[in-house]
């Protein structure tokens, strides 16, 4: 695939597999355990589906084409994949630094795994480099970010954090879940490993859980390999099929996501019931400049503080009819979640401040529905918990 | 080959380059193309694909015959059987047919000039005296469901071929585990393959395989004229299903056995019709062109009221339609799978209303017979209390 082609093109037909057995369009779907062996020793490539898989296969090959590497390595999760990772480069007393804005389940994995294994790891506000390099210590091995961070969306300057790995020898890498290759090129940027949770904007359907790690280092990805076959971590042949399926459209769904998105941000900027709105695509965001210099769009996800207790939050989100109340992001409908009492509840109040979690934070994940049709929701949502609303608004003013 | 490795021993991937074990797939609506003007060996997936191509190849073997085709559904596949006809042709069939298959004859080929006829083909003369010049396939069920009649296949592959008729045999009951109608002379065989084929319960489909290649053919054209094929998933599904096949059909006529005894002996039971019992009129022919009675039967109750609250009171066999699954299903065929027989030729039938048909899974023998026992004494109370209550009503 010449490097000329639009990314559009490239999901399309960038790192395609070819069936040569029957020329089939859509590539099969090998949903089989092992493989016969032509003689002891000799396969075709494949030996057992924990070791690989000529679907996952295709799937690796065509989200290496949108990284822009070669094939991607993929997960039956996105926590699958940061394990694979972690297991792969860290061993006991060596240290990570990571953004202090991180998915959940990230964190989790450190506190209830790897620190047990005596892997330590500080916690920084990345979004000041300066900070990613005052917790390096000579045990440290790795950075890992996540920009925009979840869910208040806080970025971190890549490059920046990039310039101070390489001094240090370390290896950077960037969880693009909430962007993907399309929007945002961690490795250009001077990562060495991108992380996804494939569940979100890559399948992009909510019909399958999937992570992926991409490098163009081959003998990482090789290591990654090792690790995921010893581990048994590999995704599975139909989940990849699913997958490979989805991310087809993947340039085409995030242009209308991002375009909902800056639409819903604007108007919940302009609502007296929001005291906070974070959208990497305002104006008003503190990292906006940043966000215009790394990354093309503001991206589908869009978090507001409401000016009202966690209790008004809650009744917006049980008001809603059209948006769901749901965990995960990135697909076809538009889901909200509140972090303070959901992903988040089990950090002490003091760290949800800190992390800027306020009790009337609402996250959306920002689908592909008539904007018009999200915003009537959260207006009826909005006035149905006893907000504030524009009429109200209108009414003081006259007065 | 026996016929146990028959099911596991076939090539699952026929030229794929990574001889998986499994058969891939193949998902897909099309296919691309080396030339412009000619066509590989798939070119589009209602004409032909790869996953279907391996069932098809499978049942045909199973069944002994030259080419297999998976439809949709049992209809589909029983469908394109029928549009082998034009108008003016004649289909005789025997009287004790699914439902479904009534409903389509009758109320859908006639449309297309096509008639179907009925009679007893377990009395081989007057059966024969339906047959006319225009007679082009004679088409049966062996078993009979739900009464579970035996009807001699070689003898009415002998008075069809005699006819220069075609012999139709719907296999669904048995399977081509314990029995194989094209051997019996039979020149085409049919099933809804929802049943024992896929054993599940999870598949929707239907197969046909001939032995004639020029019906083959026919039959070809038909599948991609009217594009009734099985997709590529259920395909694989069904697929994988047939490899346990032997496994299942053996714990379910096991079981079937118990319960066909278990029944007979119960004086809360009228009649049980199971042919693998000695007492069954068909018994002898049955051990003649089958390994087996198989694991439906059917029984009559007291009373339609019994009859009722020995489905209903049931624990362990669901009230479905369809049977041939690894569950234990019952039904009262006269309001289920019986019900779309168009009422002119239900009156011919003779279909006891207080009719029970059991399809027996695969379940402990022991749980299902104490399961029956509890219904039955339930039903017993019932259907004596609500006649007691109907002879005080009429005082």
């Amino acid at each position: 695939m010449p490097h000329s082609h639009d990314i559009a093109t490239v999901a399309i037909h960038g790192g395609r597999s070819l069936d040569t057995h029957a020329s089939s369009l859509i590539f099969p779907l090998y949903q089989t355990g092992t493989f016969v062996h032509d003689a002891v020793g000799v396969d075709k490539g494949f030996s057992y589906s924990r070791v690989s898989n000529p679907t996952v296969d295709a799937l690796e090959k065509a989200i290496g084409a949108l990284e822009g590497t070669p094939p991607a390595v993929c997960f039956r999760t996105g926590l699958a994949a940061e394990a694979t990772l972690f297991f792969s480069l860290l061993k006991p007393g060596d240290h990570v630094v990571l953004g202090e804005v991180l998915y959940g389940g990230t964190i989790r994995l450190f506190r209830e795994v790897l620190e047990p294994f005596g892997v330590h790891a500080s916690f920084v506000d990345s979004a000041d480099p300066s900070n990613v390099e005052r917790a390096i210590t000579p045990q440290t091995r790795l950075v890992f970010i996540e920009s925009p961070g979840n869910p208040v969306l806080r970025l971190t300057d890549i490059a920046a954090i990039a310039e101070i790995t390489k001094r240090h020898g370390l290896l950077l890498v960037v969880d693009n879940t909430f962007l993907t290759p399309v929007l945002q090129r961690p490795l250009e940027l001077g990562a060495d490993i991108s992380v996804i949770s494939t569940t979100k904007y890559i399948d992009g359907h909510n019909a399958t859980v999937g992570g992926s790690l991409a490098t163009h280092d081959v003998a990482l990805a090789e290591r990654f390999r090792l690790i995921r076959k010893t581990l048994g971590s590999i995704q599975a042949p139909f989940e990849a099929w699913l997958t490979l399926q989805g991310l087809k459209t993947l340039p085409a769904r995030l242009r209308l996501h991002c375009e909902n998105a800056q639409v819903i941000a604007e108007w919940l900027e302009s609502h007296p019931a929001v005291a906070r709105v974070y959208y990497p695509g305002l104006k008003s965001f503190p990292q906006h400049e940043l966000a215009l210099r790394q990354q093309r769009s503001g991206g589908g996800m869009v978090s507001f503080e409401l000016d009202a207790p966690s209790s008004t939050a809650i009744a917006v989100l049980n008001a809603a009819q059209l948006c769901s109340r749901a965990e995960s992001l990135g697909g076809l409908e538009t889901l909200l979640t509140h972090p303070a009492s959901t992903t988040h509840a089990d950090l002490d109040h003091e760290l949800r401040a800190h992390l800027g979690i306020s009790d009337g934070l609402i996250r959306i994940s920002v689908g592909l529905e008539s904007p018009t049709d999200i915003i009537a929701d959260l207006e009826q949502a909005f006035s149905a918990a006893g907000c504030p609303t524009h009429a109200e608004e209108a009414t003081h003013e006259i007065r | 080959m026996k016929f146990a490795s028959k099911l596991i021993q076939f090539d699952a991937a026929p030229g794929d380059r990574f001889r998986p074990t499994a058969t891939p797939i193949y998902q897909t609506a099309t296919f691309e193309q080396e030339h412009a003007d000619r066509f590989g060996d798939f070119d589009y997936s209602r004409s032909g694909n790869p996953t279907r191509k391996v069932l098809e190849d499978h049942v045909a073997t199973l069944e002994g015959g030259v080419r297999g085709f998976a439809f949709a559904s049992g209809m589909a596949a029983i469908t394109s059987v029928a549009h082998t006809l034009r108008a003016g042709d004649e289909i005789l069939a025997d009287s004790d047919l699914y439902g479904g298959t009534c409903r389509l004859f009758t109320r859908v080929l006639e449309r297309s000039g096509i008639t179907a006829r009925y009679a007893d083909a377990g009395d081989l003369a007057t059966f024969a005296a339906r047959i006319t010049p225009n007679t082009r396939l004679i088409y049966v069920e062996s078993p009979t469901n739900p009464l579970l009649r035996v009807l001699d296949l070689r003898a009415l592959a002998t008075l069809a071929h005699a006819h220069n008729a075609l012999l139709v045999v719907d296999n669904s009951l048995m399977s081509p585990y314990l029995q194989r109608p094209l051997e019996l002379g039979a020149d085409v065989v049919l099933h809804s393959a929802t049943k024992f084929l896929c054993g599940h319960a999870d598949v929707t489909g239907g197969v046909v395989v001939v032995k004639d290649a020029k019906l083959a053919g026919d039959i070809a054209f038909l599948q991609n004229a009217e594009g009734n094929a099985l997709g590529p998933f259920d395909c694989f599904l069904l697929q994988r299903g047939i490899k346990t096949l032997k496994l299942r059909v053996d714990a379910q006529q096991r079981n079937a056995r118990q319960i066909a005894e278990f029944l007979a002996a119960d004086p809360r039971v009228d009649q049980v019709f199971y042919p693998g019992l000695a007492t069954h009129p068909g018994y002898e022919l049955q051990r003649s062109q089958a390994t087996g009675a198989g694991s439906v039967l059917s029984f009559t109750a007291h009373s339609v009221e019994a009859a009722k609250a020995i489905a209903e009171r049931a624990k362990m066999f669901q009230i479905c339609v369809s049977f041939g699954s690894i569950h234990s299903t019952i039904s009262l065929p006269g309001c289920m799978s019986h019900a779309s027989v168009p009422p002119e030729i239900a009156a011919t039938r003779e279909l006891p209303p207080q009719l029970v048909r059991i399809s027996v899974g695969i379940e402990d023998a022991g749980d299902l017979i104490a399961d029956l026992n509890q219904a039955l004494t339930g039903a017993d109370v019932v259907a004596t209390t609500s006649s007691s209550l109907a002879q005080t009503e009429a005082r």
